[in-house]
């Protein structure tokens, strides 16, 4: 139990009374960035670095963590209340959350997207202090066709786990890939589908189209509805939290398995937007009540922020023991490790036990203050919703416009906002699904690029992607769930004319 | 209107001279400008890259050390290899509250997208340092020496790995090609320390990787450098694994491969700043590199400390610009001509 004894070293450093204020500083800070769309935890991080250039490095890396355990926690928050991800991973709760907030229920989805969230970051820290060294040594075996094949088994699990029409989201996918490959193509350095614009070489980021097409068409579609507002049963009433955990343990399978999704995918790293696709993709696919979800299921909250938190907390694993981060803000916080004088890689545990052990009893107890406080905030959160349509919609719109314009700092982001508000509104009316197309914005390039490097590295030979076990079967399970919707369809007629 | 913003910021300026010498003074410029308002960093690259992390380097030691009486702002604009933030600072003309940080993008980003900016779009105004290339193998390779390696590479066209496409890395291994007649299969990734992580696990054979990139692979045993691609070898001299210090590296020429390559990390302005705004900057970003902060910068990542202003950062800057308009010239990577 070497560890253990180290950890509790830890736990003396950051339990300091400096330490442990920051810690509170770095949670709030961390919320209100998580809630702005479009100000996620990585500006956050960027823009207080350099504050922290004059203190300790443990104090400094404590606060920043914090930051990043906050976000995190935030970025539910307006996922659930108004249909709009802060962040990537976001994405996947807003298809049950959203309509829970709706039902009048926000409460109740936001007790189980905090808790489950600690839950999938304990599950990750418990992980990381004890089996690292192990888990770094794995991480190694991940070069460009292993990466690709989890990025295939994503997509896969999305055609073949998907509510609706295959067709529908294998479409839904392809638009993504297209918009996806705008801009610079880090392969051969050339610039792709920018019709000689300035403005185009940026490529469409992924913040700016989710705000468009999940707030503002939300709200077009609430406009079309007469402004009817529809969560205002919501009550400030501490009591709720309380009520919400008594049902939580009955969802213990779900969060056990989507921790396990969550770490392994953010340990690989393919990081933690995968993970929360995934797992609510898994969770739905083995329920019994496959046919609500998406219409309010607490499952549907928990699966996704349980696997985005273990995976945003493992991500700091591969950071640590491999300097590669395995999220933006990981690498922002890499880049603060190196200002601090520390060398990200194999020799930080080694030659920093103080600070890596610092850090890790500061993800325990981050993650502790950070429950605590967006708990208590339930209720207010949740209270949001009471105020009129008519005059959130307008604070939305402003709040989304600002987000936008965060990201990159342009005006014509703002205009691109509002052209994916149009798409996802049209999208919406045709009944087809968004969550695709978000996914392949996001992971597209990454998913091109993995796939690119390994025909490089084999010379063109497709073979690659099965050139051992690893990536053989992760690429062979990606096949069968890809080929779900049409097993099943052929199942269907060959079981027919045998009834018949 | 520019007029207006000019005449007023000239009267912050002098208020704020006059002030500064009440005070007893803090540096203020001799000519009296000083920004006015805070000053934008643009970083032409994504975020914890070395760009990235010297700019936010520079961000928090002028905070420290108080060096400047408005704030610094950090920005980066990374799209397109980086044009979309040279052609911001192209666009911000007489803004002397804008700075960008470069790097070889400067030269190899217009060449090879025909994006259309160039160092002479900007203002010149120091460059900070000099960053090293080393050749990087996975120290359970059998190669030992520059030699072993480009004979294996002539054998079998061996796996490079680097950052980015048509840029410095590609550059390097392409000038190795030229020097050796080694083919190797070129794979780009997105930063160096990914790349570093692919040679650790030996999915690629090579790399080109700057130091800070790789520095703690090599200390833990995983990776073993062969030369650095300057005409000198670096400064460390502590020894950073059992038997070797960044000193003992040999440098290319030493060891028969006639190739040299160092990226420039230089501070540039807006176009058409006035001389006493240019040397306010310079003078300021010359005290940054005075401080310990930047030194224990410089030696983490062995960087080549070369400082340079005015007309003589200006002809090294054209004289490099032919360099790799030639490099990529005979490599093929000018845009239009793949």
């Amino acid at each position: 139990m070497d560890e253990f004894g180290l950890l509790m070293q830890g736990f003396a450093v950051a339990l300091q009374p400096e330490n442990l204020v920051l810690m509170l500083v770095g949670v709030v800070l961390g919320v209100l960035i998580g809630v702005l769309p479009g100000l996620g935890g990585a500006n956050g991080i960027a823009i207080l670095l350099p504050l922290t250039f004059a203190m300790p490095p443990v104090s400094a890396v404590i606060m920043l963590s914090c930051i990043y355990w906050g976000a995190l926690f935030g970025g539910a928050i307006t996922s659930i209340l108004f249909n709009i991800p802060g962040e990537p991973w976001s994405v996947a709760t807003t298809f049950d959350g959203y309509p829970m907030a709706q039902q009048g229920r926000a409460g109740e989805a936001l007790t189980a997207a905090f808790t489950s969230s600690f839950v999938g970051a304990f599950v990750a820290v418990v992980m990381i202090t004890f089996v690292a060294p192990v888990i770094a040594g794995f991480a190694l075996r991940f070069g460009p066709p292993e990466f690709f094949a989890v990025m295939f088994l994503s997509f896969a699990a999305f055609i073949g786990m998907g509510r609706g029409s295959a067709l529908k989201t294998v479409m839904a996918m392809m638009l993504g890939f297209l918009l996806a490959a705008v801009g610079m193509d880090a392969m051969t350095g050339q610039l792709r589908l920018t019709f000689g614009s300035t403005e185009m070489i940026r490529g469409f980021d992924f913040l700016v189209a989710v705000i468009g097409l999940f707030g503002i068409s939300e709200i077009l579609m609430s406009i079309e509805d007469g402004l009817r507002f529809r969560g205002q049963k919501a009550r400030i009433d501490l009591k709720v939290v309380l009520r919400t955990w008594r049902e939580l343990p009955r969802h213990w399978a779900i969060a056990l398995r989507s921790a396990l999704i969550g770490c392994w995918m953010g340990i690989t790293p393919a990081g933690a937007t995968p993970a929360s696709f995934m797992s609510y993709g898994v969770a739905r696919r083995i329920s019994k009540h496959r046919a609500e979800f998406g219409k309010g299921r607490i499952e549907g909250v928990i699966a996704p922020e349980t696997a985005a938190h273990a995976a945003g907390t493992s991500a700091l694993l591969p950071m640590l023991t491999l300097g590669v981060p395995g999220s933006p803000t990981a690498a922002v916080l890499l880049g603060g490790l190196i200002m601090w004088g520390l060398q990200p890689g194999p020799m930080l545990f080694v030659e920093q036990a103080d600070f890596v052990w610092g850090l890790i009893a500061s993800m325990y107890l981050g993650n502790i203050a950070g429950l605590l406080i967006v708990l208590v905030a339930v209720p207010w959160f949740a209270a949001i919703l009471r105020v009129p349509f008519a005059v959130i919609a307008a604070i939305i719109l402003v709040v989304c416009a600002i987000g936008a314009y965060t990201v990159n700092n342009a005006e014509f982001d703002i205009v691109l906002m509002l052209a994916f508000g149009v798409i996802g509104y049209v999208l919406k009316k045709l009944d087809y699904p968004l969550a695709p197309l978000v996914l392949a914005l996001v992971l597209g390039d990454r998913t091109e690029e993995a796939f690119r490097q390994s025909l490089l590295i084999s010379e063109g030979d497709l073979t690659v992607f099965f050139h051992n076990w690893l990536s053989g079967s992760i690429m062979a399970a990606g096949i069968v769930l890809a080929a779900w919707p049409l097993l099943s369809a052929l199942r269907l007629r060959l079981a027919r004319p045998a009834v018949a | 209107m520019s007029k207006l913003v000019s005449r007023r910021s000239l009267a912050l300026g002098l208020g704020g001279g006059v002030s500064m010498a009440a005070l007893g003074g803090r540096g203020a410029s001799a000519a009296g400008w000083e920004p006015t308002r805070p000053v934008q960093l643009i970083v032409p690259a994504g975020t914890g890259g070395g760009a990235d992390q010297m700019a936010r380097a520079i961000q928090g030691i002028v905070s420290k050390h108080n060096l400047l009486r408005q704030p610094i702002v950090v920005v980066n604009k990374a799209g397109g290899a980086g044009a979309e933030g040279f052609l911001e600072a192209k666009g911000a003309r007489r803004n002397p509250h804008v700075l960008i940080i470069t790097l070889s993008n400067l030269f190899t980003t217009p060449m090879a997208t025909g994006v259309p900016f160039s160092w002479r779009d900007l203002t010149p105004i120091r460059m900070m340092a000099l960053d090293e290339f080393v050749l990087w193998v996975n120290a359970e390779s059998p190669w030992k020496t520059v030699g072993e390696f480009v004979e294996a590479a002539k054998g079998s066209r061996l796996r490079m790995g680097g950052t980015g496409s048509k840029q410095e890395d590609q550059i390097i291994t392409a000038a190795i090609t030229r020097a050796t007649g080694a083919p190797f299969n070129y794979v780009p990734f997105r930063g160096g320390g990914e790349v570093a992580v692919q040679l650790v696990g030996r999915h690629i054979d090579s790399t080109v990787n700057n130091p800070i990139e790789a520095v703690t692979h090599w200390r833990a045993g995983a990776l073993r450098p062969l030369c650095v691609f300057d005409s000198q070898r670096l400064a460390g001299t502590e020894k950073m694994t059992e038997t070797m210090a960044w000193r003992d590296i040999p440098t290319a020429k030493e060891s028969g491969l006639d190739v040299e390559y160092l990226m420039l990390r230089g501070i540039m302005g807006a176009p058409g700043i006035t001389p006493a705004q240019l040397d306010f900057h310079a003078d300021l970003l010359g005290k940054v590199r005075e401080t310990p902060e930047w030194r224990e910068l410089m030696a983490q990542g062995a960087f080549n400390t070369t400082t340079m202003t005015g007309d003589a950062f200006a002809t090294w800057l054209a004289r490099e610009e032919e360099r790799h308009r030639a490099l990529m010239q005979e490599a093929g990577f000018l845009a239009g001509q793949s």
